[in-house]
């Protein structure tokens, strides 16, 4: 924080206990309270509800499933966001700010629109209906529709946690190695990697989050199949238009932690792996 | 989500050219972004923009201007709107406080800007609910002096202000802390009183991220779904917004009107993101030229 200048520190009191006291209120209304509750609602029954609402098999099909999702999306985001990282920032190709905007279009399409056009594709009367058919596939209603969905929602955090990081770094360590002889590969692993793993980290985490809380774009392709095509989410949908509440809320208090986790990560590689927020 | 957060900040121009010639892997690496980009996100958005094409243009436009939809839309972009202008004033006084006065707690409540990234909407949808329902902790006091906020307009509003609230924190931030204090000086010396000098050098200089982070806010509120159905109430012309009138037309196998409107949503969602690039560009101008 470097900001704590000597004018501002001279702002009257008031002006000061103003505005953090309406800072504080806003955000205790908006962030603070809803988190508090849903922990609150969570143990409401008590603990031995707490956990049956956890450990019933629906919740832990759920809980399974959308382990499976993330663990598929996860790795793949990690792939193509090192591919495009590499692309797009160790080299000069006409298209290359389109395809940076490319890459961004999931975050400004509406998730619940991502799971519409994958109906579109494989469903009833999809266009690859006759393929899906022929292989015997299923999709939408189903696991890969989810991790599909998840897919799209999920492509742009890694890599564009990637390409902000590496556009910045500088390209002499990788040409040091490639002038001594080392191959594309030894480079990557020994040079490149080893400077990007808290900025990978990072787009990881942010990725991670969003696959396993998911709701509008897997909703639409997930048929909604209790045991079977439900995931943590969806699952704290069904329990909560059930009115069973703490069930609800136990379920929704295991994805606050992946939540809080997540935040916890975050500002420990931003605090304390020099990974400070990029400007 | 930080990451165009951070590319829209103040993405300064490099300084020295690069020599790529000596990077192997162009072929690959390009190779599989722009097979993945194809296959998970350009296939399935050319489906959905060739159904629409498929269309004749009569039945498509009628499907896209029915009264529902229309007030599907109001309801939509009208709230997004307003919930992103509350985010521009919040996020601004949220970034001044935390970049520029002490108080204890600040990492903590820094941390927790994040949340509406980490936390699942479902998750956040549900709180909200119970939250400001008529029962609920702040609902009962607010309902007593005669506002409603759940199954009203008024609790989509707080959705989306919920999920839209990092952005405009996210993107004023580094430009704030990148600010030099010394300028603000330079204005008081000058003889411009505080708030004139806040004025003047701080609104100024943040403007361009604060309008970018208000632009990510208001893209993100309008297509914004799970977090928002919970509170609704969702009663068609009233509080169904347009992601929910998509899946409405979906459960009643209506895959005509649920396309042409996720077309016409898509068709605005790219004008943001125009509209994002524009500002982007403004700031880098003025970032130069200052």
């Amino acid at each position: 924080m470097s900001g704590a200048g000597v004018p501002a520190l001279r702002d009257p009191p008031w002006v000061r206990h103003v505005l953090v006291g309406g800072m504080l209120l806003f955000l205790a209304a908006f962030l603070g309270l809803p988190l508090v509750l849903v922990f609150r609602e969570a143990f409401a029954g008590g603990w031995a509800t707490y956990v049956a609402a956890l450990t019933e098999p629906d919740a832990r099909a759920a809980i399974r499933l959308t382990l499976t999702v993330a663990a598929i999306a996860v790795p793949l985001n990690v792939v193509f966001g090192l591919a495009a990282g590499w692309a797009l920032t160790r080299f000069r190709f006409r298209g290359k700010s389109l395809l940076v905007t490319l890459i961004d279009l999931p975050f400004s399409v509406s998730p619940v629109v991502a799971g519409l056009m994958l109906l579109l594709l494989f469903g009833n009367q999809g266009w690859f209906q006759p393929l899906v058919q022929a292989l015997d596939l299923k999709i939408v209603f189903a696991v890969p529709g989810i991790v599909l969905a998840t897919l799209f929602v999920t492509f742009p955090f890694v890599a564009r946690e990637l390409i902000a990081f590496m556009e910045e770094q500088s390209v002499d360590p990788e040409e040091a190695a490639f002038t001594l002889g080392a191959g594309g590969w030894r480079t990557f692993w020994h040079v490149t990697l080893p400077t990007i793993r808290w900025s990978l980290l990072y787009g990881v985490l942010l990725c991670n989050a969003r696959a396993m809380g998911e709701f509008g774009a897997v909703s639409v392709v997930s048929g909604h199949i209790r045991g079977l095509t439900n995931t943590l989410p969806l699952h704290v949908e069904i329990l909560y238009n059930e009115y069973d509440f703490s069930a609800a809320f136990a379920t929704a208090s295991l994805l606050a932690v992946l939540g809080l986790v997540t935040l916890a990560a975050k500002a420990w590689i931003e605090h304390g792996h020099g990974q400070a927020r990029r400007s | 989500m930080n990451a165009i957060v951070a590319s829209i900040g103040t993405a300064a121009p490099r300084a020295g050219k690069r020599r790529r010639h000596l990077h192997p892997g162009f072929g690959l690496t390009f190779g599989i972004t722009t097979a993945y980009l194809g296959l998970v996100v350009l296939l399935p958005i050319a489906a959905v923009l060739l159904e629409v094409l498929g269309m004749s243009a009569r039945e498509a436009w009628a499907l896209a201007t029915s009264e529902r939809a229309l007030a599907a839309y109001r309801l939509s972009f009208g709230l997004a709107l307003a919930a992103a202008a509350i985010n521009l004033v919040f996020g601004v006084l949220t970034a001044w406080v935390i970049v520029r006065y002490p108080f204890p707690g600040r990492r903590l409540v820094d941390a927790m800007i994040d949340l509406p990234f980490a936390l699942p909407t479902a998750v956040a949808g549900i709180a909200l609910a119970t939250l400001y329902a008529g029962n609920g902790w702040l609902g009962a006091p607010l309902a007593a002096i005669g506002i409603e906020v759940a199954f009203k307009p008024l609790g989509i509003l707080t959705a989306l202000v919920f999920v839209g609230l990092p952005f405009v924190v996210r993107t004023v931030q580094p430009v704030l802390q990148e600010l030099d204090p010394v300028l603000e000086e330079a204005a008081a010396t000058l003889g411009a009183g505080r708030w004139l000098s806040v004025r003047l050098v701080v609104v100024r200089q943040l403007m361009p991220s604060a309008l970018a982070g208000f632009t990510l806010a208001f893209s993100r509120a309008i297509g914004e779904y799970g977090s928002v159905i919970f509170i609704a109430g969702n009663i068609p012309y009233v509080s169904e917004i347009a992601p929910l009138l998509i899946v409405v037309r979906l459960e009643q196998y209506d895959y005509a009107g649920a396309t042409v409107l996720a077309v016409a949503m898509l068709l605005i969602s790219f004008l943001m993101l125009l509209l994002i690039n524009l500002a982007q560009r403004w700031n880098h101008r003025r970032g130069r030229g200052g």
